[in-house]
């Protein structure tokens, strides 16, 4: 068996039990349709959900570029000045450990936007965990090392070129990874708040669109999209991680 | 003591003291002269301020009292080598070693003579792609070592580096930093201060072995008036073991004297 072909199979006996359960128990779809009525739901409603799609990944990606270049300024100054970590860091953790849909509607006030507030909240999200690796990858640097690039006389730039990036980057690229799947929740409790409903929306005001209109079918087809989209971008943050440290980082080291 | 009295100091401590924020004193009052040249080596148990001593004359350090002359040349960077290997666990040994002449803005064809000389000198040539994971503890300080040695350093300041390799390993490579600080024919000696914790290690290597005890200050110093080359022979002289036994006389006697009452 393959490492693909467990999850694969498992993933498959589940849709399959699930399928037979509905229509076993006659399960009525307003409550859990089939997976094959998601299906064709997905399809038949096809344009309108990849238009959503598109908008929800956008943000969501836009969001994660602005919280990695964010988290990883802010770390770099962190690492590089206590006095800079000591006076911004509360303001960080309250950031992290204030849920995101309680701040939300004073983001909606604040902005005057749904697009806007959309971006900030996966971008507050998001950028905690990048702000947090990238500081600790930069403070594991080995001292020993630190100590031969000062006695070379190392510039500020060869040290960060040659020692501090490529010696943080296993843990960066850890916050990546988490912060991608944060992106996505973000994005989504964002849409929730915003509430925006019509054309230019992403995939949560989908759902609660077909919510409201008790159109469950579509609702699920939409949250499958959202699923899929968040399995997606874990996959593309392990690949890019696995490109990225695979020669040398015990991590990565099948 | 043993003071060559020909040859000028290389480097020079005068009553060198050393505090740590929070007041612990790591050197009380050093002083000590090495001659250009001389391979001396500093012993002493954990925590008697020896590799603080190195520290400060590779510059990396500075004292709180005291002075410390360098005969040396402004850009002359010694040849430190660390306790640990410290080697750059994502680039392969090649561009480990060829890092100190990296940082100095050399280009990689400039280079490639003196690093695969460096690398043949350490007997790791073969292993010159390899990533450090890939490398056993001795292979590692060899890398270590030759990282050292591509910079023709004037001074090497080693840090216990043989420290945590088994016996036969550790030999071998006090054969090997012989070969590069003592070379034969017309080669110019190069001059070494080598921190260590055994008895053996030092008298093998050293012209002089100076003794330290806790707190940071200089006990005895024994001169060890052998020639060299030195090989695996010269560890089964008698010489060699009244040598050994007198300098573990007195390192007894420091850490007895030193002893907190």
């Amino acid at each position: 068996m393959t490492r693909a072909g467990v999850p694969t199979l498992s993933v498959v006996v589940f849709l399959l039990a699930w399928e037979i359960a509905v229509r076993a128990l006659r399960i009525p779809a307003y409550l859990l349709p089939a997976p094959s009525l998601i299906a064709s739901t997905l399809f038949d409603n096809f344009a309108s959900l990849a238009a959503s799609w598109w908008f929800t990944l956008r943000i969501t990606l836009i969001a994660l570029a602005l919280a990695t270049a964010g988290g990883v300024l802010i770390g770099a100054l962190f690492a590089s000045s206590r006095i800079a970590e000591r006076a911004l860091a509360p303001f960080a953790v309250v950031l992290q450990v204030t849920p995101i849909v309680s701040i939300a509607p004073l983001i909606m006030i604040l902005t005057d936007s749904p697009l806007a507030t959309v971006i900030v909240c996966a971008w507050l999200v998001a950028f905690f965990p990048i702000l947090a690796n990238t500081l600790t990858g930069l403070r594991s640097v080995d001292a020993t090392l630190r100590d031969l690039f000062a006695l070379q006389r190392a510039s500020r730039w060869q040290t960060l070129r040659h020692l501090l990036v490529p010696a943080a980057l296993p843990s960066f690229m850890t916050g990546l990874r988490i912060a991608g799947g944060l992106a996505l929740i973000g994005e989504v409790g964002g849409e929730f708040a915003a509430g925006a409903a019509g054309r230019d929306t992403g995939l949560a005001s989908r759902i609660l669109e077909s919510a409201f209109r008790t159109e469950i079918p579509k609702m699920f087809a939409a949250l499958t999209l959202v699923a899929l989209t968040g399995v997606a971008l874990y996959l593309a943050t392990g690949a890019l991680s696995r490109a990225l440290l695979q020669s040398w980082h015990e991590s990565e080291r099948g | 003591m043993t003071e060559p009295a020909d040859s000028r100091a290389l480097l020079s401590l005068a009553h060198v003291r050393r505090e740590f924020p929070g007041g612990r004193v790591a050197l009380a009052d050093v002083s000590l002269d090495v001659a250009a040249g001389e391979f001396v080596s500093l012993l002493g148990a954990s925590g008697c301020g020896k590799s603080t001593v190195l520290r400060l004359m590779s510059g990396l350090d500075a004292p709180t009292s005291g002075t410390i002359a360098r005969d040396l040349p402004p850009y002359a960077i010694p040849g430190y080598v660390f306790q640990d290997a410290a080697l750059m666990p994502w680039a392969t040994v090649r561009r480990n070693v060829e890092l100190p002449l990296m940082l100095r803005g050399e280009r990689p064809v400039s280079m490639r003579e003196r690093v695969d000389a460096a690398l043949r000198a350490v007997d790791l040539a073969d292993s010159a792609g390899a990533l450090p994971r890939e490398l056993s503890g001795g292979m590692k300080m060899r890398a270590s070592l030759a990282r050292a040695l591509v910079t023709a350093p004037q001074l090497w300041l080693l840090d216990e580096p043989f420290g945590a390799l088994d016996e036969i390993t550790r030999f071998a490579l006090n054969q090997t930093l012989l070969a590069l600080c003592k070379p034969r024919g017309d080669g110019k000696p190069a001059t070494a201060v080598f921190v260590t914790h055994s008895v053996y290690e030092a008298v093998f290597l050293s012209q002089r072995v100076v003794v330290m005890a806790r707190p940071g200050r200089i006990a005895d110093e024994i001169a060890i008036d052998a020639p060299y080359p030195r090989d695996a022979a010269f560890r089964a002289t008698p010489q060699f073991a009244i040598l050994c036994a007198r300098v573990s006389d007195a390192l007894q006697r420091a850490s007895v004297a030193g002893a907190p009452a």
